[in-house]
């Protein structure tokens, strides 16, 4: 086997020097009923070659553009990834290190982490960002764990327009304490209706995410607010960070945690994950934040380095009092991240998300022509809720034998919602998709 | 004289992103507009972000030159103890960059995702037989996710029974994480003290298992290197007041196609997919920490779960019981990919061989370093040893100084410091796929730098020298945190 060096002269020699005859003789503090009498039962070890056909095999069996057109988001997006981006990523340097715990030789991984830090709290308008969570859902549930640990209170408000499987994520969090969740419901213009809160008391935090599931920008001032007047904080989720690229960010409107997914960053969508939590906060909660946490400082000559800090927080130090259980984040997705914000830019960022925004007007644009209701007004980045007519389940399996992939069916989701679909699109998809989409919906 | 790996070289000096660049440059290439410019609530919009604009070469130099700061297991020995830092295959990487899966939404339909469906199908099935238990869940993102859901399940288990608990054992020798996970399911951990063996005697368990006490976390081999050989013992202790033992499988690189944990009394077991499964670590993740659990904890695994029904493969949710959803959609699918490429290019015998060399070369190491330095336990040890720096106190040369020298002789320090009931503890944990030659160049420097603790302190006390940056002042980061730029 390629993996494995040993020759049988290293086996002997080896087994020699410990003074054992066998492999077998290895394992002497193993009692003999703790041992596995029969042999494993996996398939017989595959040659490479045999490897790639049968996952060429299985990979070919997926629905996945350019073959097929998907216009779905739902918290999952396809952003064009430069190969640089791809590249860079590769690097063994990057990819086969551990955590940098021993900062004189992770230096690369360290200033990168300190750099994605940076620019996740530009892009989010907050004070610090961590190092990174596994997603936006894990973001989102610790944030909420968070918001409680420091206001020692026990209800968190949390709106129904978060991503559906992430609230489910909370829920799960949230089972095994004696917290309480409350759902905030929506409005007809589709954005969180926050007037429950004025009733509430002895409240945690106001969570809403924005872009909403519904993709409409929520009133983030008002949430911030409200959350505020009850002395709870204001949580600010997301799946689609690029919207930040032209639409104001948590930050400015005094966001205290802001927390989701970045995925839409550089990383492809792989049926889900791995993904990457985001996640930031105001400087007077650094000690709060779960997760790891790059800093500058300088080595014995006084040279500018970075090293993980605040430490005390964590598991591996605090044990069962730490701030979150979470010891290996998602690194590589945060580097990724990284390299692809440095590679847009600023000015491209902007540019980017604009294209996204008018793409998504346009398919507003071409279904309203074509007579379908829209019903929420709000604003929206890249998706859009639309209503079918009744039986409209019939075309959209249609749609699928012609491999057009025409949204996501709301109802699962939200019941109140038959033949609501959630269409999304990025700036891959082109004018002529976006056509022939409302064109075969039409017929 | 021998030649050791660690040298110095030219590396380039690289500034923060952001002290680079130049406003109207960029890497990216922006698709056609082919829609007009639609308007725009301007009470919403923004500047956009505070970003730099950089060329690509700027992206790709500013990237190449820091990842040339970094060690890495492609470059060299990387014994870090607990962590199981195996070669990374690169077929793995291939796999997983298949349009197919790289590019598959989450949501798509079952019929139109049965490829990656089958995949993660099959891999619960290789997972279950590795482990001798009876069903998986892949959703845990990482080890201490895994344990979460572990001690979720326990949480459920109980309350099913209609009697919540609010105890758990937890070793002294345990990872940080095992405590920070019970707690977060309300658990008060009540620490268990190895014996002088460095294992867990039963009639410590017993005397503390009672009621109200969930059950216990160990790890299986543990933190020192050795197995737990009471567990079955142990786990019918925990068993008769209808507890549930939890294994921390981080060492399951020690005992495949060895031990059987379903028969050892394990209920519920995490693997992290990232040491013994041999996906990279990436600098830190993404990881993988799969849940595998007996038959009468299966009705409580997350939701959705991966089910064959007339020979097509779908997600279900369709289980009442479950502790719910733990991840956004199904887990770190690209990290079970490598898995399950991993394990197919393995094959039942390799992996086994793959147990028995990682014993082998942490054997030999443990035979040829015992006379260099302390050794904390003398029992045969399973995939790793722990040393300490007891020998080398009286030249008041530290644990640190050792491993901070070591890195001018080209290996990566071995985990240190931990577990926590080995003062000065240095755990070695080499893997299988280090070379006899590599681990006799190891034993070598181990030894070299014994000697020198011995006639040149300051050399240890000043290293490492060859890195880039020499050691870093850790406490003024902690003191007044600088944490952007």
């Amino acid at each position: 086997m390629r993996y494995l060096p040993h020759t049988p002269e290293d086996i002997s020699a080896m087994l020699q020097a410990i003074g054992v005859k066998s492999l077998e003789d290895l394992f002497p503090t193993v009692p003999y009923d703790c041992r596995r009498t029969g042999d494993l039962k996996l398939p017989e070890a595959l040659t490479e070659w045999e490897l790639n056909k049968h996952i060429d095999k299985l990979s070919n069996t997926m629905a996945v553009s350019p073959e097929f057109r998907v216009f779905l988001g739902a918290g999952s997006y396809d952003h064009y990834i430069p190969a640089s981006v791809s590249y860079l990523l590769s690097r063994s340097e990057f990819v086969t290190s551990y955590t940098p715990y021993q900062p004189e030789i992770s230096q690369g991984t360290l200033q990168a982490i300190f750099e994605y830090q940076t620019l996740t709290a530009r892009l989010l308008g907050m004070d610090v960002a961590n190092a990174s969570q596994y997603d936006g859902a894990s973001s989102i549930a610790e944030a909420l764990l968070m918001a409680v640990r420091i206001t020692r209170q026990k209800k968190v408000a949390v709106s129904r327009l978060i991503h559906p499987n992430y609230r489910q994520v909370i829920e799960t969090y949230f089972a095994p304490t004696d917290c309480e969740i409350i759902e905030l419901p929506y409005t007809e213009a589709g954005i969180t209706d926050l007037s429950k809160i004025n009733d509430l008391e002895n409240l945690a935090a106001v969570a809403v995410q924005s872009p909403n599931f519904f993709g409409c920008i929520e009133d983030l001032q008002s949430s911030a607010k409200k959350a505020h007047d009850k002395k709870a904080l204001s949580v600010v989720g997301f799946t689609e960070p690029l919207a930040y690229g032209m639409y104001k960010n948590p930050g400015s409107f005094d966001a205290d945690i802001a927390c989701g997914e970045g995925q839409s960053l550089g990383i492809p969508r792989t049926f889900g994950g791995p993904a990457l939590g985001m996640f930031a906060a105001k400087q007077k909660y650094v000690r709060n934040i779960p997760g790891r946490l790059v800093g500058q400082t300088a080595d014995v000559e006084g040279r500018r380095g970075f090293v993980l800090t605040l430490a005390t927080r964590e598991q591996h130090i605090r044990r069962e009092k730490a701030t979150s259980n979470i010891c290996t984040n998602h690194s590589l997705c945060a580097l990724a991240a990284s390299i692809y914000m440095a590679s847009v830019g600023g000015s491209g960022f902007k540019e980017l998300a604009r294209l996204n925004y008018d793409k998504c007007e346009y398919l507003k644009d071409q279904l309203r022509k074509a007579g379908y209701s829209l019903p929420f007004s709000q604003s929206t980045f890249n998706e859009l809720v639309v209503q079918f007519p009744e039986g409209f389940e019939t075309t959209y399996q249609d749609l699928l034998k012609k491999r057009i992939i025409a949204g996501l069916p709301l109802e699962c989701y939200y019941p109140e919602l038959a033949n609501h679909y959630l269409l999304c699109v990025t700036e891959t998809m082109a004018k002529e998709d976006i056509d022939t989409l409302v064109k075969e919906i039409v017929t | 004289m021998k030649e050791y790996p660690g040298t110095t070289g030219l590396i380039l000096n690289e500034p923060l992103l952001w002290e680079k660049g130049k406003k109207g440059r960029t890497g990216y290439s922006l698709p056609r507009r082919d829609v007009e410019s639609y308007p725009v609530d301007e009470s919403f919009v923004s500047d956009g972000p505070d970003f730099p604009d950089l060329s690509e070469v700027d992206v790709i130099r500013h990237y190449i030159r820091l990842s040339q700061w970094n060690f890495s297991v492609d470059s060299g020995m990387y014994p870090l103890g607990s962590c199981t830092m195996k070669y990374n295959p690169k077929t793995n990487e291939r796999q997983v960059s298949q349009p197919g899966f790289a590019g598959a939404h989450p949501l798509l339909p079952p019929h139109l995702s049965q490829g990656i469906l089958r995949l993660m199908f099959e891999l619960e099935k290789f997972l279950v037989d590795i482990t001798g238990m009876d069903a998986a869940s892949l959703q845990p993102a990482a080890g201490a996710h895994g344990e979460l859901a572990g001690m979720l399940l326990f949480h459920a288990y109980h309350k099913s029974k209609g009697s919540p608990r609010s105890k758990i054992i937890v070793p002294d020798t345990a990872h940080g994480t095992n405590p920070a996970s019970a707690a977060l399911c309300g658990y008060q951990p009540v620490t268990i003290k190895s014996n002088d063996k460095g294992i867990l005697a039963p009639e410590d368990v017993s005397q503390i298992m009672d009621e109200e006490t969930a059950g216990i976390m160990v790890t299986n081999p543990n933190t020192l290197g050795l197995f737990e050989e009471n567990i079955k013992e142990i786990a019918e202790i925990v068993h008769a007041k209808d507890g549930l033992v939890y294994c921390d499988g981080a060492n399951m690189n020690a005992v495949m196609g060895i031990v059987h944990m379903g028969d050892i009394g394990i209920d519920v077991l995490h693997l992290n997919l990232h040491k013994t499964f041999s996906s990279p670590h990436g600098g830190g993740g993404p990881g993988s920490g799969p849940v595998c659990v007996r038959k009468h904890l299966e009705p409580f695994l997350p939701i959705p779960r991966v089910i064959e029904k007339e020979g097509q493969h779908l997600l279900s949710v369709d289980f009442p019981e479950s502790i719910g959803k733990l991840h956004a959609f199904y887990g770190n699918v690209g990290v079970l990919i490598r898995a399950y490429s991993y394990i197919l290019s393995m094959g039942a015998d390799n992996l086994k061989k793959a147990s028995q060399l990682a014993v082998l070369n942490a054997a030999y190491i443990k035979q040829k370093l015992k006379d260099t330095l302390h050794l904390a336990y003398g029992r045969p040890c399973m995939h790793e040893c722990v040393f300490s720096d007891k020998n080398q106190q009286v030249h008041k040369v530290t644990t640190l100084d050792m491993v901070k020298r070591l890195m001018d002789y080209g290996f990566h320090p071995p985990t240190i410091y931990f577990p926590l009931v080995v003062p000065g503890a240095i755990m070695i944990e080499p893997t299988e796929t280090e070379s006899k030659e590599d681990i006799d160049l190891f034993i070598d420097s181990m030894k070299a730098i014994a000697n020198e603790a011995k006639e040149n302190t300051e050399l240890l006390r000043e290293a490492p020298k060859n890195s880039r940056r020499r050691r870093l002042d850790e406490t003024a980061a902690a003191r007044k945190p600088c944490l952007r730029g």
